[in-house]
């Protein structure tokens, strides 16, 4: 062997002030390594938004997508009206979002039953999510938007900001349902037995030992579902009611101008990006507590 | 006298593969019987079939002279009277040490939340946990979780104890404090079955040591007898393989 391949620099001055002792071998290849990396990082990123800005203002329509998409007076002028049907999007998210974590929490528990006595919720949960997870939530909202209040019921029962939410809960808490299922069956066998061991039922091992384990193990996932739901949100403006989606459509066709999709596009990431980036941060965090340390 | 438990001819298989081939065994009150036996002899799921965690396929096992292992049969209320602890602990992780100990008595036994953690309370403090009482399993050593396991069991003062080789996952010097647990419970008159590779704590705790090989028992007795002088070949190479590993 090598001497200088014995000498444990790296480990020693672990310990150590690292101030006072020199870098190790390993300390000095990775801040080389970092630097490297973000120099590249930099440079190519650079060169492509240079050549973005660069290129686009050449094409011979972009004087045109400027004046209509990107039209600085008629935003300024229709950004209040779509943050105050914004506010609308919110409302329905916030009455649908409590409805679909029962619901979904609900089909999950029916498709873990086996109880041949309760069999048939466990069919229908089963065939509820198939049918919910297999057509798009548009196709939902246009079939129960539209089709309920066909009934012809009276007010409130045929409204479309009812349905509408009916049909995002339904499409939603199929997902939702699988999310919790997956979580509940990620539970280690061993759990279970410790509870049965105890004397504990099959439904007070599920309430109290499974179900709360399960719940923190998919926050993350359902956070996800979650902000997709704040977007799909934005459907229900096709069965009518005036949302951001549809307060853009009628500025657009009142100025001429596609500018309010951007303004509600704006308005959209100003809530998603934070809520990405937050769900990002704990399914990280989950990684880290579970993983362990990162594989180079 | 009808004995605490009883054994009579259990077979269990999984699949295909055969892992008990008619155990008979009787289990007077107080008694403490360890079960030896190297890896896959059938030891812990003769545990787990006294604890109704595994369906017997045939023979019977009986509690005070009751048929447990009747098909059909609820293991709820049996469970109560049998507590198990088990190798890899199964602690809830979600939960505090007091949760963990006081949440069957109260959810099972339907005593008081008040009542059930006064109770788990003592019962931590007799185990020598008090000060992490309210701390998580996750925040306690690997002998502080196995003592946790065994407070949570004895919350439902069980009458009879399987402890499911509660050393193996433990380090060396953790070991001790989760034995002196077991000669309290002895010293009590528990009865109890336990399935272990620590030949020494066998030889001093067990009134009868059972040797298991291939899901059979081929020998019991007194752990004199049997570790100065086994009668069967198999016992006797067991023995052999453990003196020289540094076991014994």
């Amino acid at each position: 062997m090598v001497p200088e391949m014995s000498d444990h620099s790296g480990t020693s001055s672990l310990s150590q002030d690292s101030t006072q002792r020199p870098l190790s071998r390993r300390q000095v290849f990775e801040r080389r390594q970092k630097r490297r990396s973000l120099l590249i990082a930099l440079a190519s990123s650079l060169a492509v938004i240079g050549l973005l800005v660069a290129l686009i203002p050449q094409t011979p329509g972009w004087y045109k997508v400027k004046r209509s998409f990107f039209n600085g007076p008629i935003l300024d002028e229709t950004f209040p009206a779509l943050l105050r049907a914004f506010v609308k999007d919110i409302q329905i998210f916030l009455w649908c979002a409590p409805c679909i974590l029962v619901l979904g929490m609900l089909l999950a528990i029916c498709r873990n039953v086996r109880s041949p006595l309760l069999f048939p919720l466990r069919l229908f949960a089963a065939a509820y999510t198939d049918i919910f997870r297999g057509i798009p939530v548009i196709l939902t909202i246009l079939l129960i938007g539209f089709g309920v209040p066909g009934l012809g019921m009276d007010r409130p029962w045929n409204s479309p900001y009812l349905w509408g939410s009916v049909a995002l809960i339904l499409a939603y808490s199929s997902y939702v349902s699988e999310v919790f299922r997956a979580g509940i069956e990620s539970i280690h066998e061993s759990q279970r037995a410790g509870a049965r061991s105890l004397g504990l039922s099959t439904s007070q091992t599920l309430r109290h030992i499974i179900i709360p384990q399960a719940i923190r193990r998919v926050i993350p996932p359902l956070m996800n579902d979650f902000v997709s739901l704040q977007k799909d949100v934005a459907l229900i403006s096709l069965i009518g009611p005036i949302e951001i989606l549809r307060q853009a459509g009628i500025d657009k066709s009142k100025y001429a101008n596609f500018t309010p999709y951007v303004g509600a596009a704006i308005i959209f990431l100003l809530l998603t990006i934070p809520e990405t980036r937050f769900v990002d941060h704990l399914m990280s965090r989950e990684r880290r507590r579970t993983s362990g340390t990162a594989v180079r | 006298m009808t004995p605490k438990i009883l054994l009579d001819d259990v077979h269990k298989s999984f699949g295909t593969r055969s892992v008990l081939k008619g155990i008979s065994i009787e289990v007077a009150q107080s008694e403490v019987i360890a079960f030896i036996g190297s890896s896959g002899s059938g030891k812990s799921t003769l545990l787990r079939c006294v604890n109704l965690l595994e369906s017997i396929d045939d023979g019977a096992i009986f509690l005070d002279g009751v048929d447990i292992s009747a098909p059909g049969l609820n293991p709820d209320p049996v469970r109560q009277r049998i507590g198990m602890v088990f190798q890899s602990f199964n602690l809830f992780p979600h939960m505090t040490v007091l949760q963990n100990v006081s949440l069957a008595p109260h959810k099972v036994l339907g005593q008081s939340k008040k009542e059930s953690e006064s109770h788990a309370r003592e019962l931590i403090a007799r185990l020598g946990l008090s000060d992490r009482a309210d701390g998580y399993p996750d925040q306690l050593s690997g002998g502080q979780q196995q003592r946790v396991a065994i407070a949570r069991s004895l919350a439902m003062n069980p009458e009879v104890m399987l402890l499911d080789e509660i050393t193996s996952a433990l380090d060396p010097e953790l070991v001790g404090e989760v034995l002196d647990v077991v000669r309290e419970l002895k010293s009590n008159g528990m009865t109890m079955l336990l399935a272990t590779h620590e030949m020494g704590f066998a030889k001093e705790i067990a009134d009868r040591v059972c040797f298991l090989h291939e899901g059979q028992i081929l020998e019991c007795s007194s752990p004199a007898e049997f570790f100065t002088n086994p009668t069967h070949q198999r016992t006797q190479q067991f023995l052999q393989r453990v003196t020289e590993a540094g076991r014994l």
